[in-house]
């Protein structure tokens, strides 16, 4: 039984509970880097980590925490996971933390750290809480690197900066500009719905 | 271009070329759930220009005369939250206090604002920019309108879309990110009026 709940909490959000194209959440941070597999890899990588690290931490003090300023707490505790982030970047990636800009910082304001907390973490312990962030984790990072992988490839022809299509390819310069990232998200939300909705019927 | 003229020019880049919503996809929550109405996308929007404005330029404040000169940059994060949060309750009561008629109005949104990412990410673009302040104010403005102007023609589009046939798996927010998709697109028209970043 114990083991059945994590299991169930971790595969939720990877399917029929997924933060992105079924709950719509925290979008805002994360398009913005998708034109390139590389960059979208290392920004998934820190929600991950924050997501998980901030979902355990809040949900060991959830005893504690006034109601009347949970926000304020929880706000401090993501961000604090976030400089961490940043920093680290900063100390070995300045490259990465330069092309990444504001959005590392944006980590914050992702509304699908709070969501998670604020739905999960302040009504389970600690270690299912950790499932449940690294799970949405994954399921948002997986989206994300879908349609990094089709924007770099169809705007550049490259994929990890690796050149995959060759010279015949013409590349298609709307991809890697801001309404390819809506386009393909609209469409990826369209399959992944079509898919469920044929899954709850039948 | 002269620098009397700089921060004009920053300010029609970012309320066109550069959108904060359109280019930077920044704002989207807030812009995908409650874009369904006129009305309270005016009232949103209205707010969220407000605030931008002010919370930009208090951060600059904040960042160089504060976190620069003490070597504290990496606070940044948790400072600029906490300005933001810190004014945002701060009209809250304001205007609670003084115009009723407002408070119903603008009131519900100022919650939602403290999470909106606009805000903080044009925060976050002035530092990373080093704009100067009267720069930065005007940048704020300018960002301000710009997510007013899309979240305006954003909700002007989905009331008429009421009617239309939309295929089952599209209703929503599919549709919708198709849309902003659209206007991205009708606002890189502008680009080649102003280039500056």
């Amino acid at each position: 039984m114990a083991k059945g709940i994590y299991k169930k909490t971790f595969m939720a959000p990877l399917g029929k509970d997924n933060p992105v194209f079924v709950q719509i959440l925290g979008i805002c941070s994360t398009l913005a880097v998708t034109n390139r597999l590389d960059n979208t890899l290392v920004m998934s990588l820190g929600v991950i980590f924050t997501l998980a690290l901030s979902s355990f931490t809040i949900s060991i003090m959830r005893s504690w925490i006034p109601s009347r300023i949970r926000m304020m707490v929880e706000t401090m505790v993501i961000a604090t996971f976030v400089i961490i982030v940043d920093i680290t970047l900063k100390a070995f990636y300045p490259e990465m933390w330069k092309s990444l800009g504001p959005y590392v910082g944006l980590i914050i304001t992702n509304c699908i750290v709070m969501g998670r907390i604020e739905a999960f973490a302040l009504q389970n312990k600690p270690s299912l809480s950790l499932v449940d962030g690294i799970a949405s984790g994954i399921g948002y990072a997986y989206v994300l690197l879908i349609i990094a992988f089709v924007r770099e490839l169809m705007g550049t022809g490259t994929l990890f900066g690796f050149t995959i299509l060759g010279d015949w390819w013409t590349s298609w310069a709307i991809m890697i500009m801001p309404p390819g990232g809506f386009f393909m998200l609209a469409i990826f939300i369209w399959i992944a719905k079509e898919a469920f909705m044929k899954e709850a019927t039948s | 271009m002269s620098d009397m003229l700089f921060p004009l020019a920053v300010f029609f880049a970012a309320a066109f070329t550069n959108n904060i919503l359109l280019t930077n996809y920044l704002g989207m929550c807030s812009f995908l759930s409650v874009s369904k109405e006129i009305e309270t996308s005016a009232g949103l929007g209205i707010a969220v220009t407000f605030v931008m404005a002010v919370t930009t330029a208090l951060n600059w404040v904040v960042y160089h005369l504060v976190l620069l000169p003490f070597g504290l940059e990496y606070l940044r994060f948790i400072v600029f939250i906490i300005v933001i949060a810190a004014f945002v309750q701060l009209i809250e009561m304001v205007i609670e206090r003084y115009s009723e008629g407002l408070y119903f109005a603008l009131g519900i949104f100022l919650p939602l604002i403290t999470v909106n990412c606009a805000i903080l990410g044009a925060s976050l673009f002035m530092v990373i920019r080093e704009y100067s302040f009267m720069t930065t104010f005007f940048f704020g403005i300018g960002s301000g309108l710009g997510w007013f102007l899309a979240i305006m023609a954003m909700a002007g589009i989905r009331q008429k879309l009421k009617t239309a046939k939309v295929p089952a798996g599209l209703e929503g927010p599919g549709i919708a990110l198709i849309i902003a998709g659209f206007m991205a697109m009708a606002f890189m028209g502008f680009s080649g009026m102003i280039a500056i970043g």
